[in-house]
């Protein structure tokens, strides 16, 4: 009875695709890799790098075993490794991103002194009082005035934006970018409807709200409509 | 079962003690009988506002860690028919000398005996803040209309909305001077009332009968002529439940000198 195949190499115009069988044990599949790669280097004899993409199928891999995959194609001359693909997650990978793309509400003042953290979108019914900072993983929506600091972007999401309906802040912040209020700043020029962004030159710009329809398309959400 | 009031503040210098003094001053006025309790250990005024400094025997932390009973302490003031008594703190120890629980329990057991207990809160928002708020059912947030106050009346709004035993505060603006406001020099009551977005419950003009006041050891609120001490029973009277308009500003000159001063624009 021949074996079943634990490990098949497929070519394809864009490199090799390395499809990993997922009932074997992982001992297995790592041992049966190393001989199938090694014999397979025997019979190219180019100089080129070829791309690599790993196929494990329904095998979660967690972080080290990944590492081990990658170090055992690598030590192949000429393959590179893109990307490893899986169907599966874990339901922690799955909660930090659902978290990371919910938008969470809150109504009430963020008085000095607080700090509001939210992993994903902010949308805040309430000001941002002097002292008090507002920080997001995602986008910051303030349906009030923003008088104290709100950082946007907390894990370096430099498409994040600010949007306030009174924008008076100390300091505006979106991923590792910083701007803050003018230090003569006058006050009797509202600020109303206003949004934040970084430009093409790493640079935070206070605009109107409306420019973010052009700039940011991705903020919309709602599918279908006239 | 009376109910307990923290006057409170985040700033020091914004006039926390003037105003218990004063609201303790004008409920008693209304008739009701009120307890003052001085929370500011070892920075103790209140009975030096009050004037009964003389008449300390025990204080706050002899009550506390049992030296004496309550009644003891309490300091009478002859002023008031068995209305108005202050309970003053000691001046020998520092705020570490009372815990929250034992100032809750002493607060439980004035308002058995009081309708109102009007706390004396200390500056800051340390240990002797969270003591003097422990007790306590109501708040009333005092500030000046300077940036530096507002921003630490701020923090203390957050603070007390944390803790969930005291309904949302009310705000009494102290030391308001009119022409400042006029010319934009000081924030207004509307700023200031919007910035903090919790109900104003009183304002205060600045008023050098005050000082004096105080410094004789008599609370404003006794002399009816003045208008800080009709500001102070208005907020006596809102905190019994009247709805009573808020004390114009504007200063109105009945003199044809005074308003010959007006048009000069001197003060």
């Amino acid at each position: 009875m021949k074996k079943r195949q634990n490990v098949t190499i497929k070519g394809t115009k864009d490199g090799i695709v390395l499809h990993l069988d997922d009932s074997c044990s992982y001992y297995e599949l790592k041992k049966e890799l190393d001989e199938k790669l090694s014999e397979n280097q025997r019979t190219q004899a180019e100089h080129q790098l070829t791309p690599v993409k790993v196929d494990v199928g329904n095998r979660y891999l967690n972080d080290a075993q990944r590492e081990e995959i990658k170090d055992l194609i690598r030590q192949k001359k000429n393959l590179v490794v893109g990307e490893i693909e899986s169907n599966v997650v874990t339901k922690a990978e799955v909660d930090k991103l659902k978290a990371e793309n919910e938008v969470v509400t809150v109504s009430r003042i963020i008085r000095s002194g607080q700090v509001l953290e939210v992993p994903g979108d902010l949308l805040l019914i309430g000001d941002v009082n002097p002292g008090g900072t507002v920080i997001a993983g995602g986008n910051i929506f303030i349906m009030g005035a923003l008088k104290g600091i709100a950082h946007a972007g907390v894990f370096g999401n430099d498409q994040a934006v600010i949007t306030a309906s009174s924008m008076q802040p100390s300091q505006l912040r979106i991923s590792d970018c910083l701007n803050r209020a003018p230090d003569n700043a006058k006050n009797n020029d509202k600020r109303e409807m206003e949004c934040a962004y970084i430009d093409e030159s790493h640079q935070i710009i206070v605009d109107r709200l409306q420019v973010l329809i052009q700039l940011r398309p991705n903020l919309n959400r709602f599918e279908g409509g006239h | 079962m009376g109910e307990a009031i923290v006057i409170t503040s985040g700033k020091g210098g914004v006039g926390k003690t003037t105003t218990s003094a004063n609201i303790g001053t004008a409920l008693a006025l209304q008739g009701k009988k009120v307890c003052l309790v001085d929370t500011d250990i070892g920075l103790r005024n209140l009975d030096v506002v009050m004037g009964l400094e003389n008449r300390i025997i025990y204080d706050l932390v002899d009550v506390v860690e049992g030296r004496c009973k309550i009644h003891q302490a309490l300091v009478k003031d002859k002023r008031f028919e068995d209305l108005l008594y202050l309970l003053p703190a000691a001046q020998t120890v520092d705020k570490s000398a009372v815990t929250p629980e034992q100032m809750h329990k002493l607060i439980t057991e004035l308002k058995q005996d009081y309708d109102y207990i009007v706390i004396d809160c200390p500056a800051g928002i340390e240990q002797g803040f969270q003591n003097a708020i422990a007790g306590a059912d109501r708040a009333i947030v005092v500030t000046t209309p300077e940036v530096s106050a507002v921003r630490d009346a701020d923090r203390i709004i957050g603070l007390l909305e944390k803790s969930n035993s005291i309904e949302s505060p009310k705000l009494v603006i102290n030391r308001i001077r009119n022409h400042m406001m006029k010319t934009g020099d000081m924030l207004d009551v509307d700023e200031i009332t919007t910035h903090l977005s919790i109900e104003l419950i009183g304002i205060v003009a600045d008023d050098e009968e005050v000082i004096k006041a105080s410094n004789h050891g008599e609370p404003i609120a006794l002399n009816p002529n003045s208008k800080a001490s009709i500001a102070y029973r208005n907020i006596a009277r809102r905190i019994l439940g009247e709805s009573i308009p808020l004390q114009p500003l504007e200063e109105k000159n009945k003199s044809v000198f005074g308003k010959i001063k007006q048009f000069f624009g001197v003060r």
